[in-house]
C-alpha cells in the first residue's frame, strides 16, 4: 500500500488532495463533512477585513457537453460573506479536532500593509497550517483593487508576499491567476516576496454562455450578468501547462506548488504530480458528485501507484517535468503513421472524414456492395502522424500510431536545413 | 354455418383493455432523446441511410436532436420521408437501419433510430408547423388511386411539385394499412389519421373516398382525364388456407379482425375466441395473435410451417408476441380445421421439414390444437382484376404484381405504380412511400418534358431531389 502522505511548503498532509478555497470550505459544517469523507487538507474560503462581502443570487454557470452535466463551470461569488470573527473560531475549532488534517486560510484584503499586518496574527492564533493568498479571484473583487487586480501586477504580488512573510511565521502559498499572459513572471515575483510555494490556476476570466431568449450572459442576475471565474474538467490543460512552464523555469525550479484546475480523478492528480505539484486541490468534481469522490481519489492514486512500484508520492513526483520542453527540441525525424485494426473498426468512417476534409486525405475509403461493407485504409506516402483520425475513433486502440523511423538518429528545429537560423549545419 | 364455440366480447374491462392497448413503445422524453442522439457516432456516408429504403440521412437528423434544432431534424425526416412518423413506429428498423448501425460492430445495442425519428417527427406534429411549400402551379392534373403509403406519398410530392392531385380511395378513410392494417398498439392516438392530415395540408390534394377501381371507374376513365395515373392499389385478396373446413364460421381472415379492432369505437364489444390459433408467421400474424391476446384469449397459439428463421415476422416481432404470451410453434402446417357440429373446434396441423432440396414436406405425424377462433394471416396478394379494362388486363404483371421499371413507370404510357401491387418491393410501409417518391419525380419530370416541348414526351426521365421550405 503507497504512502500518500506528503509536505509542501512545509504543510503535511495525510494525503496530497485538498478541497480549494471555495464554497465547499466556507465554514467548520462542510469541512468537517469533508474530513470524515477523507479529504488531507482544505484551504478554506477566502477571508477578508469585515464588513463582509455580500453576494447575489445567481453565482454559477456551466457547461453541458454532449450530456455530460458541467464540464466546466463558472462563478460569480465572492470571498466569505460570514463575519471574520466567526470564521476564525470556526478554524480554530476545527484544527483542534482534526489535527492531522492540513488547513490552510485563503485570505484576501486590500493592498495595505495595515490590513494584513492586522489580520495575519489572527490567523496564526488559529492553529492553521498555512495561508493562501488570493491573488486570481477574477471577478468583483478585482474591481475592488483586490484578486486578480492584484496577481497580473508581478510587482504588487512581490510586496504583498513580502508583507504577509513579514508578520507571519507561517507557510506562505501564492494563488496565481491564469488571467496574464506569462504566468511565470508572478511565480517568480511570489517567490522573490518570500513566498514557500504558489498553488495555481485560479479561475479563468470567462463568460460561460449568453442566455438567447434573455440576451445576456448566464449566471444571470436580474437581467445582467458579468464575467465570472471558469473551473472544471474543461480548464485542466490550461492548469497543467502553467504547472509546467513554472516547473522547468529555472527561476522557480523546485518552488513547492499546489495544482488546481480539473481536478476530477486519481488521474488527474496523478498527473499534476507528474508536472511537480505537491498537493492538488479540487473544487468542481465536489461541488458536482459531493466530498465522497475522495475516496476514489485516494484508492486509485494508491493502487496505480503500487502498481507502478512507487511507495511514496515524492517517488514520481516530477517526473515529467524533464519531458516538457520546448517545440524546437523535438526530434523531426520522429516518425508515426496510423494503424487501423479492422477487427476492431466499426466503420463509423470518422479517421476517414476528418482526415479527408481538414487534414491529410490520407485514409481511403472503400464501399462493397452493401451497406455495411466499408474499409477504411491509411495511405503511408500520405499520413504524417497527425494523431487525428486515432483522436477521432470513437474505439479505443482501433488506430494506433506505429512508428516507422529507424529511432536511432535526433535532429531537431534548430539543427534543420530548413531553418534559417540553424546553429549547426546540417 | 352452425354454432359458435367460445367466441364472446368483453373478456377485460375497459381499464385493462385500455392498459392493453397503451403505446407499446412509449416515446422518448426530452432528456432522453438527447441522451440516446448522443450515442450517434455521425459516421460518414453511415451505413443506416443506405438500409433505409427512403434514404432518410438519419445521422444529420439526430446530430439535429442534440442542438436542439428540432425543425431542422424533422424536415430531414420528412423531405426523404413524407411518412417518416409511421415508419418510425412500424418499419422493422432491427432488420434495415439500426440494423447497420455501426454500434452493433462494438457489441453495443445500436442508436434507437426508430425512436428518435418518432420524437422529432412528434414535436413537429405537436407545434403544428408546416415544412413544405408547393411550387408554382403546373396546371397538371394527375390521378392517385389507392390512399395508402405510396399512393399519399405520390401525392404529397406531386403536390409539392405544383401539381394538383386527386386521390382515389375505396375504403373510407385514407392511411391504407396504416389506417387499418397495423395493429393498434404501434399507433395509437389516431396518428394515422393525424399523419394523412398533415399530408394533405400541403394542398392541392382532392379526395374522393369510397370510389374503387374497377369498379366506379377504369384505369381508361384515368388516362383520358388526368395528364398522369399512379397506382398504389396495394394487395385486396388474402391466400386462401386450402384446407377442409376454411369457410367455417369462426375461420376469419387476420387482416379483417386487424382492420375491426383499428376501427373499434368500443374494443369491450369485440368478440374474441378463448381459444385462437392463428395460421402465418408475418406481422400481420403477429399482430392479430398478440391483439387476441390483449383483448382477453386465454390460449393464443401462432402457427407456422417453416422454421423461426425463416418467418416473416422479425425476430423483435417474434419476441414481442412470445412476451405478451402468444404461444408460438413451428414446423406446423394445417390440414383442415376441425369441427362439431359446425362449430370450430380446432386445427389440425401436419408436422413438417424441410427435405435434403429445401422442398418443405410432411413427415407423416399429425397434431390437433384446439381452438375457437382461427385466423388466417398467410399473405395477401393482388387483384389483377381492378387494372383490367373490359376485361382485359391492360398492364404487364411479374409473378401476379404490377411490373415497373426503375422509375415505377408501368409498362402502359402515363401510368406509374408502386407500394404492395407492385413486383419486387418489401411489402413495407417505407418500401411503399419510396415508391411513390420516386414516381412522383418520374411523373414530375415526365410532364415538365412535356410541358416544355408541347407534347407528350417520353417518360421516365428520372427522379430529381427537392427540398422542403
Amino acid at each position: 500500500m503507497a504512502d500518500l502522505s506528503c509536505t509542501i511548503a512545509g504543510i503535511k498532509s495525510p494525503n496530497p488532495f485538498w478541497l480549494a478555497s471555495a464554497p465547499p470550505t466556507d465554514k467548520q459544517y462542510n469541512v468537517e463533512r469533508a474530513f470524515r469523507a477523507g479529504w488531507g487538507g482544505v484551504v478554506w474560503k477566502t477571508l477578508g477585513i469585515d464588513p463582509p462581502v455580500v453576494n447575489v443570487s445567481s453565482r454559477y454557470g456551466a457547461i453541458d457537453y454532449n450530456g455530460t452535466r458541467m464540464a466546466g463551470l463558472n462563478n460569480i461569488e465572492l470571498i466569505t460573506d460570514r463575519p471574520l470573527a466567526v470564521n476564525l473560531a470556526e478554524i480554530a475549532d476545527v484544527k483542534k479536532k482534526w489535527p492531522d488534517r492540513a488547513v490552510i486560510v485563503s485570505l484576501m484584503v486590500p493592498c495595505n500593509e495595515e490590513d494584513w499586518k492586522y489580520i495575519l496574527p489572527l490567523v496564526e492564533e488559529t492553529g492553521a497550517d498555512g495561508v493562501e493568498l488570493n491573488f486570481g479571484c477574477p471577478h468583483g473583487m478585482s474591481e475592488r483593487g483586490m484578486g486578480a487586480a492584484v496577481g497580473q501586477v508581478p510587482e504588487y504580488v512581490q510586496m504583498v508576499t513580502g508583507w504577509v512573510k513579514k508578520y507571519s511565521s507561517l507557510p506562505c502559498l501564492v494563488k496565481l491567476t491564469p488571467n496574464i499572459t506569462d504566468v511565470r513572471h508572478p511565480a517568480r515575483a511570489a517567490k522573490n516576496g518570500g513566498a514557500d510555494g504558489v498553488s495555481l490556476i485560479n479561475t479563468i476570466n470567462s463568460i460561460v454562455s449568453v442566455d438567447l431568449d434573455v440576451m445576456a450572459p448566464t449566471p444571470t442576475v436580474d437581467g445582467k450578468g458579468t464575467h465570472g471565474g471558469y473551473c472544471g474538467p474543461a480548464v485542466k490543460p490550461i492548469a497543467l501547462n502553467m504547472v509546467a512552464e513554472i516547473a522547468r523555469d529555472p527561476a522557480t525550479h523546485g518552488l513547492p506548488m499546489s495544482g488546481i484546475g480539473g481536478i476530477s480523478t486519481w488521474r488527474d492528480a496523478a498527473e499534476y504530480i507528474a508536472l511537480g505539484c505537491g498537493s492538488v486541490q479540487v473544487c468542481t468534481a465536489a461541488m458536482h458528485h459531493g466530498f465522497r469522490i475522495v475516496e476514489d481519489m485516494i484508492d486509485g492514486l494508491s493502487n496505480w501507484m503500487d502498481a507502478k512500484g512507487y511507495r511514496t508520492i515524492e517517488d514520481f513526483r516530477g517526473m515529467a517535468v524533464g519531458n516538457v520542453t520546448d517545440w524546437n527540441q523535438l526530434n523531426m525525424n520522429y516518425d508515426i503513421k496510423a494503424r487501423i485494426d479492422d477487427d476492431k473498426c466499426i466503420k463509423c468512417g470518422l479517421c476517414h472524414i476528418a482526415c479527408e476534409d481538414t487534414s491529410h486525405q490520407a485514409i481511403r475509403f472503400h464501399q462493397g456492395a452493401e451497406p455495411d461493407d466499408r474499409k477504411f485504409e491509411v495511405v503511408d506516402e500520405d499520413c504524417v502522424g497527425c494523431n487525428l483520425c486515432m483522436l477521432a475513433c470513437p474505439v479505443p486502440d482501433c488506430i494506433t500510431m506505429e512508428r516507422v523511423d529507424d529511432g536511432e538518429t535526433y535532429r531537431n528545429w534548430t539543427q534543420h536545413p530548413n531553418n534559417p537560423m540553424r546553429k549547426e549545419p546540417a | 354455418m352452425g354454432t359458435m364455440g367460445d367466441i364472446k366480447a368483453g373478456r377485460l374491462d375497459a381499464a385493462a383493455l385500455a392498459d392493453n392497448f397503451a403505446d407499446a413503445h412509449p416515446p422518448l422524453d426530452d432528456k432522453n432523446a438527447v441522451i440516446e442522439a448522443s450515442r450517434c457516432y455521425y459516421c460518414y456516408d453511415a451505413p443506416c441511410i443506405k438500409a433505409c429504403p427512403t434514404g432518410i440521412d438519419i445521422p444529420s437528423f439526430i446530430k439535429k436532436i442534440t442542438t436542439g434544432n428540432l425543425k431542422g431534424s424533422a424536415a430531414d425526416i420528412l423531405s426523404a420521408n413524407i411518412m417518416g412518423g409511421m415508419c418510425a413506429r412500424v418499419c422493422p428498423t432491427e432488420i434495415l437501419c439500426e440494423d447497420k448501425c455501426v454500434r452493433n460492430a462494438e457489441g453495443h445495442k445500436p442508436v434507437e433510430i426508430g425512436n428518435l425519428q418518432r420524437y422529432a417527427t412528434d414535436k413537429l406534429f405537436a407545434a403544428g408547423t408546416q415544412l413544405f411549400e408547393r411550387d408554382a402551379p403546373t396546371g397538371k392534373r394527375i390521378a392517385v388511386v389507392g390512399g395508402g403509403p405510396a399512393g399519399l406519398s405520390c401525392a404529397h410530392r406531386l403536390a409539392v411539385l405544383g401539381h394538383d392531385v386527386t386521390v382515389f380511395e375505396a375504403r373510407e378513410k385514407l392511411g391504407g394499412l396504416n389506417e387499418y392494417g397495423i395493429a393498434a398498439y404501434k399507433t395509437v392516438d389516431d396518428y394515422a389519421a393525424r399523419e394523412v392530415d398533415y399530408i394533405l395540408s400541403i394542398g392541392g390534394i382532392t379526395v374522393q373516398t369510397g370510389k374503387a377501381l374497377g369498379r366506379d371507374f377504369s384505369l381508361a376513365d384515368l388516362r383520358a382525364q388526368y395528364d398522369a395515373v399512379f397506382l398504389g392499389l396495394g394487395l385486396g385478396a388474402v391466400n386462401a388456407l386450402r384446407c377442409d373446413g376454411e369457410d367455417l364460421n369462426g375461420v376469419y381472415n387476420a387482416v379483417d379482425f386487424i382492420a375491426d379492432i383499428r376501427q373499434a369505437q368500443d374494443l369491450s364489444a369485440l368478440p374474441v375466441g378463448r381459444r385462437v390459433v392463428v395460421i402465418g408467421g408475418g406481422n400481420t400474424a403477429v399482430d392479430a395473435a398478440v391483439q387476441t391476446r390483449k383483448l382477453g384469449a386465454e390460449d393464443v397459439t401462432l402457427v407456422y410451417r417453416r422454421g423461426k428463421n425463416t418467418m416473416s415476422a422479425t425476430w423483435v416481432e417474434q419476441e414481442f408476441a412470445q412476451v405478451n404470451g402468444v404461444t408460438v410453434k413451428h414446423w406446423l402446417a394445417p390440414k383442415r380445421v376441425i369441427a362439431e357440429d359446425g362449430t370450430v373446434t380446432g386445427v389440425e396441423f401436419a408436422y413438417t421439414a424441410t427435405g435434403p432440396d429445401g422442398k418443405l414436406t410432411e413427415t407423416g405425424e399429425t397434431a390437433v390444437i384446439p381452438c375457437d377462433t382461427v385466423l388466417k394471416a398467410i399473405g395477401q396478394m393482388f387483384v389483377p382484376a381492378t387494372i383490367s379494362d373490359d376485361g382485359a388486363a391492360v398492364l404487364d404483371l411479374d409473378g401476379g404484381r404490377i411490373a415497373v421499371d426503375e422509375t415505377r413507370r408501368t409498362s402502359v404510357d402515363g401510368v406509374w405504380a408502386g407500394g404492395d401491387c407492385v413486383a419486387g418491393g418489401q411489402d413495407l410501409t417505407v418500401q411503399g412511400v419510396e415508391d411513390g417518391k420516386i414516381a412522383a419525380h418520374a411523373i414530375d419530370a415526365w410532364l415538365r418534358a412535356g410541358i416544355a416541348t408541347g407534347t407528350a414526351a417520353e417518360p421516365g426521365a428520372g427522379a430529381t431531389a427537392s427540398q422542403p421550405a
